[in-house]
């Protein structure tokens, strides 16, 4: 295992106690560990609501958004101490897709632009008939006809191509990390389908770690192994997606899966939860963060902030229901996770 | 007036009288551009009885938030109503002088709108927000205290579940669920018997979304109104709806309870809608569902989905399906269920 980015410990804050901040300050990401690792690509979903905490992880991890407190590290070396040449290889290594496929193109160029210019921008390609034979490879890959999207204007395709091109871009990079901010969300159902399909077969075929970051829970369930589900900038629960989605046990997690409107009129949901109340600000709260919305709320939630405890081998839950488990030793969520080869090797060695 | 349920619907609480609240026939909203007519909506006809909640879905482009707009009558120029009756408490809308519609939007039926974010004015309180459409609604000879619209700005937002003092607060001050709140709270504020709601939830996260669709659902219950939700969410439609619409290039194709469409769905597009949804039960693979909607601008000859339908035959080129009655309230439009029942 060789780890490709690290957090430690890191915490992003927001706001200040100065002139306009007002003294309040935002907890966007607090206090958390994790690994991504090169030689066994996973795809990992960060799930949560607005607010969470999950862009500002993205974002920590694009190198975009410097951590208030602890570090991070590509390949194990502190990321505020890299060379040019090694913050430009990251920039290759590390490729983000983001929310809108219509806002990351410029309405007046052919789609072919946001293909040129990263071959151009790092120099990928040698001459112009190679550039083009990398251009088409990258847009079979993720399934798309090149006659038939080439030299075409971004409005002149549908919502779920232009996402797919952004895919296909993301590709020539050969990207070691792919970061996909809610990359469906503004996609027809009826589209998503294929734009996820491409996402697995980098995942599967390139074998590239792509963090997938959504609210959406039944779409991580289908395509990622391993999820951490993040509420006020805590890590509240972390494991693989069958342990998680299948049995959550943090009550927060258990919530937003209820929530989920499934396509079954037979089965609709319970009683209307409890909105979340901002207006306690996060360093006013000295307990767990979803004490005042927790339907298992015990007195000590108010006050003491729980830890990260082990509730089987590839499960997590920040939330004292568990404290008998034990604290676990090794902060890095991660270490709860396993891929879909891990599990089968791991099945067969028993 | 029967009292009895006029719809099976496996709803808890659901109160479905035989009244007809409201009935479309024949609607047809075409768009006259240089290139020819768009037929965005094209011959539509449904029935919603009082208190039931009938869900419109389709994909982009299929017409649905062009017919809830043409039943506010807020179509907008080259777009116009070309043909049919929109009949609202047994009042032809279509029919009605423009000064006669205004007075009846908001009082009769309300729109709550997509993306309530940009439906408010960034520079306009709360409170004046909320109370604007009740002045406007005043008649002559009637009058209101600034007190007590005060008042009633206080007691609609605590009906949609926000304190009483966000009525100080501008837009930008509030989180995108408790905007569509707001909406929501000017929706219901001269109590309407129709709700439409345009994909009220599209934006939010899914516990805020499950919040603002079951407040939503309350108000309606407890204005004894009929909702119209507009969208394309199928898992929304299933926990929320008592009927289901689904529409493809500008008509409905099916029409039916909840229960019996999500259980049997009869149209090639529904059963495709239905099985492209991912699940938290199993892991399988996606399957989309192929090809793309045709232009609206040109339609084939036949059936509009026949060539992305699985069960297409020789007819479907040929001629568009006629809506056909396949149980109670259940209407399809396809070829495949002729001679299935009477018509």
């Amino acid at each position: 295992m060789s780890a490709f980015i690290e957090l430690e410990h890191v915490t992003k804050t927001f706001g200040s106690s100065g002139l306009f901040g007002g003294g309040s300050v935002t907890i966007a990401v607090d206090d958390v560990s994790l690994t991504i690792d090169e030689d066994e690509p996973a795809i990992t979903t960060v799930a949560g609501e607005s607010g969470s905490g999950k862009t500002t992880l993205t974002r920590l991890l694009l190198g975009s958004h410097v951590p208030t407190d602890g570090r991070m590290l590509y390949r194990g070396k502190d990321f505020t101490k890299l060379t040019r040449r090694e913050r430009r290889a990251f920039q290759r290594e590390v490729q983000p897709i983001f929310q809108d496929p219509f806002e990351s193109y410029n309405p007046f160029y052919k789609v072919d632009h946001v293909l040129d210019a990263p071959i151009k921008n790092f120099k990928l390609a040698g001459s112009v008939a190679e550039k083009k034979r990398m251009i088409e490879d990258a847009l079979e890959m993720v399934g798309l006809v090149p006659e038939e999207t080439l030299g075409r204007f971004p409005h002149q395709l549908s919502g779920g191509q232009r996402q797919r091109i952004m895919v296909a871009r993301a590709l020539l990079l050969k990207p070691r990390v792919i970061l996909a901010d809610e990359p469906v969300s503004m996609v027809d159902a009826s589209l998503r389908a294929t734009i996820l399909d491409s996402i697995r077969r980098l995942n599967r075929d390139l074998g590239i770690s792509v963090v997938y970051i959504t609210h959406d829970l039944t779409t991580a369930y289908q395509i990622s192994d391993n999820i951490l589900v993040m509420y006020r900038g805590t890590i509240v629960e972390a494991g693989t997606v069958d342990a998680v989605i299948q049995s959550p046990q943090h009550p927060y997690t258990q919530l937003l899966i209820e929530s989920i409107p499934q396509p079954d009129p037979k089965n609709r949901w319970g009683s209307e939860p409890p909105q979340q109340n901002w207006e306690i600000t996060d360093t006013e709260i000295t307990g767990c963060k979803f004490a005042d919305r927790c339907p298992a709320v015990m007195d000590r939630c108010h006050t003491v902030r729980p830890a990260q405890y082990l509730i089987g081998e590839h499960q997590l839950a920040t939330c004292l229901l568990y404290e008998d488990k034990g604290e676990m030793t090794n902060p890095d969520i991660t270490s709860t996770f396993q891929t879909e080869k891990q599990a089968i090797t791991a099945a067969a060695s028993n | 007036m029967s009292t009895e349920q006029a719809i099976t619907t496996y709803r808890e609480g659901a109160r479905i009288t035989d009244v007809d609240s409201l009935v479309v026939e024949g609607l047809s909203v075409y768009y006259e551009t240089e290139d020819g007519t768009v037929k965005a909506v094209d011959d539509v006809s449904f029935t919603l009885k009082q208190g039931e909640r009938f869900a419109l879905v389709g994909e982009s482009g299929s017409g649905k938030t062009t017919l809830a707009m043409a039943l506010m009558r807020l179509t907008r120029p080259p777009g116009h109503i070309a043909r049919g009756s929109v009949t609202l408490n047994n009042r032809d809308l279509t029919t009605l002088t423009e000064d006669e519609m205004r007075q009846a939007r908001l009082s009769e039926l309300a729109l709550v709108p997509q993306g309530a974010m940009n439906s408010l004015n960034p520079v306009m309180r709360i409170e004046r927000q909320l109370t604007d459409g009740i002045v406007d609604h005043l008649a002559d000879d009637e009058s209101i205290t600034k007190k007590e619209l005060s008042q009633t700005a206080r007691d609609l937002l605590t009906r949609v579940g926000l304190r009483p003092e966000v009525a100080r607060l501008y837009p930008h001050e509030l989180s995108g669920g408790m905007k569509q709140r707001v909406a929501m709270a000017i929706g219901i504020s001269l109590r309407p018997s129709l709700i439409i709601a345009d994909e009220p939830t599209s934006a939010l996260d899914v516990v805020v979304q499950r919040q603002i669709m079951q407040t939503l659902g309350r108000l309606q219950e407890g204005l004894d109104a009929s909702i119209m939700l507009v969208g394309h969410d199928m898992g929304l439609v299933a926990q929320f709806a008592d009927t289901i619409g689904v529409m493809y290039a500008g008509k409905l194709v099916e029409v039916g309870p909840v229960e019996d469409v999500f259980g049997d769905p009869k149209h090639p597009y529904t059963k495709l809608l239905i099985q492209s949804l991912p699940s938290l039960q199993e892991k399988k693979d996606f399957v989309g569902i192929p090809g793309l909607p045709p232009l609206l601008i040109h339609l084939p000859q036949g059936c509009a989905f026949e060539d992305r339908c699985p069960s297409r035959f020789g007819k479907c080129t040929g001629a568009v399906p006629e809506k056909l009655s396949v149980g109670a309230r259940r209407d399809v439009a396809c070829f495949l269920y002729e001679g299935e029942g009477a018509s």
